[in-house]
Formats: structure tokens, C-alpha cells, sequence
């Protein structure tokens, strides 16, 4: 088995991939447009915005942080596999900064997104007078800076690190990188786990599920590992890495994608199963929204679209192996990570009708879109492979046994 | 090794020729001399090799295992029996209300169903081992060779069977010998 000279290929993103980002970001910016006029046109519209925003934002937070998660996994489990992928998921941590600024106006439409954001609404709320010391305002603000400030010192290492390896082509990186790989995922998990509580769960502050973090971290791995698959087929297609990433490669992602696809449905479930069968009124209101005036039908896309769908059709070795095959699928997962959202932020704006409006597809084109022209402008800089990482030599000549 | 067609030895009798074993000290000779034998149209015939070897199983043209399937199976079975058992007997046979729960309740017939899909998708791939690969096979031929010790630690081997239609003593002999082996020896058993 000969390894294969990936240094006679291109290894930059070229001018088709600039022309690809400023398209990306001039369709964000009309989207971003067109959404807020049907929201000043339409009644309510202003309100429903405020949620179709933080269903987008979320889905892309969640992509951002899950690649922040993959690199340090990697760094974590000293992988070699997949250092010609990490690069990648890489260049989608390094979007953090500007997820960080898009945050901006999940706090201006607090008022209308968070309940207990209003003094009065507390007041007259003995639950909620209970919960003021950690749902306020102020705090809430002070939290989502500390999470970001996090977040952002995590990428600026390990991305930044990473980066000027390829300059430095110093092994003592990885082996930095290595150590601080633990404590930055005790970070991670424990900044993602209260971000959800916060951004998401507060949206009903009667309801609390221990598990939302999980849950919110296990959809977000999802995403990124079908994102990851995406980009690693639309760069193949472009004739960039033809030679670096192989069906080894695309197998292994496979595997994550299914194996995260299951432990999301077992994570959902194990959430559900324990308010239904406690049946305590607190619990299961939240749910009750969830399965009335056509939410239900919601919730069952995601059983069959987010779980026994995906996991028949990841099951076998062959779609696993096929990159084109995976690519769909890891495009359908990415799609019904964002449904997930739909289904957790927007029944709290909108409990008669689950129909989505115009206004939540137009500001998901948005952030999709700005998403796209944020990966290519943090990926043109720099080389896509990782390329004196000491253990490119072994991800290059990675089989599955 | 992976799984390989129909290799349980048949043990003759006394002193009766089994087949011959070919050592090969690179890697690279093996794969050579692996792709000579599947050319040749072997079919009872095994690699032997101290670590895992990236292409063996082109070389040797082993086709994927059946074993997904029995698991597959196995887990479908498991899936029914678990759903069934759970619904015959807490709501058909003897409906019994407990907490005030549907008689048949799917989210808490789901752990049950979950638990009896894995037991039975691994004792799927269990019973694969058992039909494919001839378990429980407590002696083999290849064990009363002495150089063949040392195929759990620096040498490869090839072995291919006299059970073989496409066996010939002095052929497949020959045959081993120009394929780069290092040593030839014939088996009996």
C-alpha cells in the first residue's frame, strides 16, 4: 500500500471557492432582508422572529461548538484517522467569533424570547420568584460572555495551534495539544450543557430536563460530523484533497454520524420515557405542547426522519463506504438537526399550528448561508490538511481492519 | 483472520496427508505468493499472520462476511419478541393496570425491546461463529508443526488443504516453493 503524495495536489481553496463565499454571504444578507420585512409586515411578525432567529442561531451555534468538539476529541483520543478531516472541522470552530457577535440579537429580543425576563411576569410567578437568583437578566448576560469567552479561547488554541503547526511542523504541538485536551472538554461539556439550559430550556422556565445538555450536545455532534461529510465531498468534487481523504475516511465518519444518530434517540427517549411514565404535571406540560394542535406530527418526523430512518439506512458497511450515499444522508440529518430545533424552540411562540411560516425558512436560508461564507473565509488562509501534523502520515494510510 | 469459506478441517486418518504449509519471512512476498493460491483456484486454504495485514483480504479475495445478516436477524427477532412479550402478556393474556398506565404502553415497552434486540443481534454473531467458522474446534493439524509456533510472533504462513479439489502433492508443492517461501513442509496428520 503506497501513501499517497498529497502534496502534489492542491491543498488551498481557490477563487471558485471566494466567488462560492461572497454568493453565500450576498444570499445572507438578502435573507436577512426579506426577514425582516415579513416580519414588519406581517401581525406577530416581529415576535415570530425573535424565535425563528434562535432556532437558526442554534442550529449554527451548534455546528460550531459540535466541530470544537470534534477537534478536541481528536486531540483527546490522539486520533490518527482523522487528521486529514480536521482541518475541516477546524475551519468550522474558527465560524465561533462570529457566532459569538450573532448572539447580539438573541439578547435584543429577550424581552420577547424569555418569560422571565420581565420583573412583573416574576412577580406574579412563585416558581419563577424561586428560580430569580440564576434567571435574571444581568446573570443570564454575564453567563453567555463567560461561555463565549470559553469557547473562544478553546478555538483560539487549538485551531490557532494547529494552524501554525504547519509553519513550525513542531511534534511538541500535538503533544501540547494532547495535555490540555482534557481539561478544555470538561470546559466544553460543562459551558454547552448550561448555554442550552440557558438559550433554549429558559424558554419554558416552569420545565427543567437534566438531560436537555446532552441532548442539545448529542443533535449538535450529529451535525457536525454530516456537515463534515458534506464539505469533505463537495471539496473532493472540486478537485481539492482527491487523494488525501479516502472511502477509509468517509467510512469512519459514517460510523460517527450513526453512532451519534443513535445516541441521540437514546438520549431523547430516555428524557421522554422518565417525565412519562412519572407523569408529575411539571414535567410533562412541556411535552403536552409537544404533541397537540399538530406538534405531534413534528415530533414523529424526528422519530422516523432524526432516528429510525437515518439508523436503517447507516445500519450496513455499503452506504458507510459509498461517500456519495453518506453525503445524503449526512445532508438529511442536517436538515433534521435543524427540524429538532424547530421542534424545541418554536411550539413556545406558536402552541395552536406547527406549520412553519415563511419567516423561519428565509432566516434559516440566512444563517445557512452566512455559515457558509464564514467556513470559507476561516478555511482560505490556510492549508485544508493539517500538513506537518506528525500524524498525517498515518491518517493518509488509514484502513479500517 | 476474517471469515473464510468451508475451511473446517476435516481430520483423516492416521499418518494420511493433510496439506502443506509455505513460510514467508516479508510481508510482501506473502501478499504475492496469497494472490498465486486464490488465482490458482484454491478454496481450502488459510493466511496466517502474527498482526493484521492492510490488503490480505484483497490478496486473498475473501468476500464480505454473512455474519451482518444473522446479527441483523438476530436483532429483528429480538425486537418482536421483546414488543410481543410485553403486550401478550401485560394486555392480551392477563391485562393488568398499573399506575394507572395504558394496559400496552410503547415508552416503557421500549427498554425491554431495546435490551432483547441487542442480546439477540449478539447472540446473532455468535451463532455465525459457531456455523462459519466451525466453532468449537479444539485441535487443528497446524498445531503439531513446530515452525509453526511462530506464526503468532515473526513468520507468515500459508496453508492450503489436500482436501482441496484443486490439490496436487507435488504441484501445490512446487507451486508454494516459486512463490518466494522460505521453507515447504507437508502435513500429515
Amino acid at each position: 500500500m503506497s501513501i499517497p503524495d498529497i502534496f502534489q495536489e492542491e491543498r488551498r481553496l481557490g477563487v471558485g471557492a471566494e466567488r462560492l463565499g461572497r454568493m453565500a454571504a450576498g444570499v445572507g444578507v438578502a435573507a436577512i432582508a426579506a426577514s425582516l420585512v415579513l416580519a414588519a409586515v406581517t401581525a406577530g411578525g416581529v415576535r415570530r422572529l425573535a424565535f425563528a432567529y434562535l432556532t437558526s442561531y442554534a442550529w449554527a451555534l451548534s455546528l460550531a461548538l459540535g466541530a470544537l468538539f470534534f477537534v478536541i476529541l481528536q486531540h483527546l483520543t490522539r486520533a490518527g484517522w482523522s487528521v486529514v478531516v480536521r482541518r475541516l472541522a477546524e475551519g468550522v470552530a474558527a465560524t465561533l467569533p462570529y457566532w459569538a457577535a450573532l448572539v447580539l440579537p438573541v439578547l435584543v429580543s429577550m424581552g420577547v424570547l424569555y418569560r422571565w425576563s420581565h420583573g412583573d411576569v416574576v412577580a406574579a410567578d412563585v416558581l419563577l420568584q424561586a428560580k430569580s437568583a440564576y434567571l435574571n437578566v444581568p446573570f443570564f448576560v454575564v453567563r453567555l460572555t463567560v461561555y463565549f469567552l470559553v469557547w473562544l479561547l478553546l478555538t483560539r488554541f487549538f485551531v490557532g495551534r494547529s494552524r501554525a503547526q504547519d509553519a513550525s511542523g513542531d511534534p511538541a504541538v500535538s503533544l501540547l495539544l494532547q495535555r490540555r485536551a482534557a481539561p478544555a472538554m470538561i470546559a466544553f461539556a460543562l459551558t454547552i450543557t448550561f448555554a442550552s439550559f440557558d438559550l433554549l430550556m429558559s424558554l419554558d422556565p416552569h420545565w427543567f430536563s437534566t438531560v436537555f445538555g446532552v441532548y442539545y450536545f448529542a443533535g449538535s455532534i450529529v451535525g457536525v460530523v454530516a456537515l463534515l461529510t458534506v464539505m469533505a465531498l463537495v471539496l473532493q468534487r472540486s478537485g481539492l484533497l482527491r487523494h488525501a481523504i479516502t472511502v477509509e475516511h468517509y467510512h469512519d465518519l459514517g460510523k460517527l454520524l450513526f453512532a451519534f444518530t443513535v445516541f441521540w434517540a437514546y438520549i431523547a427517549f430516555s428524557q421522554y420515557m422518565l417525565c412519562w411514565y412519572a407523569a408529575l404535571p411539571e414535567e410533562t406540560g412541556w411535552f403536552v405542547r409537544r404533541q397537540t394542535h399538530g406538534w405531534g406530527v413534528v415530533g414523529l418526523v424526528l422519530v422516523l426522519g432524526h432516528f429510525l430512518l437515518p439508523f436503517l439506512a447507516l445500519l450496513s458497511r455499503t452506504p458507510k463506504r459509498t461517500p456519495r450515499l453518506l453525503a445524503v444522508a449526512a445532508g438529511w440529518m442536517l436538515l433534521m438537526h435543524w427540524v429538532d430545533l424547530y421542534w424545541l424552540v418554536v411550539p413556545e411562540v406558536s402552541r395552536e399550528d406547527a406549520v412553519p411560516r415563511l419567516v423561519d425558512m428565509t432566516v434559516f436560508v440566512a444563517v445557512a448561508a452566512l455559515g457558509t461564507a464564514f467556513v470559507i473565509w476561516a478555511l482560505r488562509r490556510h492549508s485544508l490538511v493539517p500538513e506537518r501534523d506528525p500524524r498525517l502520515a498515518e491518517s493518509l494510510a488509514f484502513e479500517n481492519a | 483472520m476474517r471469515w473464510k469459506p468451508r475451511l473446517v478441517p476435516e481430520l483423516p486418518d492416521e499418518g494420511q496427508l493433510w496439506g502443506v504449509l509455505a513460510e514467508y519471512d516479508t510481508v510482501d512476498t506473502l501478499l504475492v505468493a496469497a494472490e498465486k493460491v486464490r488465482e490458482a483456484g484454491f478454496s481450502r486454504w488459510d493466511v496466517h499472520t502474527p498482526i493484521p495485514i492492510h490488503g490480505l483480504d484483497e490478496a486473498m479475495g475473501i468476500r464480505p462476511s454473512p455474519i451482518p445478516w444473522l446479527v441483523l436477524g438476530g436483532g429483528a427477532i429480538g425486537a418482536a419478541a421483546g414488543l410481543v412479550l410485553q403486550w401478550a402478556t401485560n394486555a392480551f393474556d392477563y391485562p393488568f393496570l398499573i399506575s394507572g398506565k395504558p394496559l400496552f404502553g410503547l415508552p416503557v415497552a421500549i427498554p425491554v425491546t431495546f435490551e432483547l434486540t441487542i442480546l439477540l443481534a449478539s447472540l446473532g454473531a455468535v451463532a455465525g461463529l459457531f456455523i462459519f467458522c466451525g466453532w468449537p474446534q479444539l485441535h487443528h493439524p497446524l498445531f503439531s508443526v513446530a515452525r509453526f509456533l511462530r506464526a503468532s510472533n515473526d513468520r507468515y504462513f500459508i496453508s492450503i488443504e489436500a482436501a482441496d479439489p484443486c490439490f496436487d502433492e507435488m504441484k501445490t508443492r512446487w507451486m508454494l516453493e516459486d512463490s518466494g517461501a522460505k521453507a515447504v513442509e507437508e502435513l500429515r496428520a
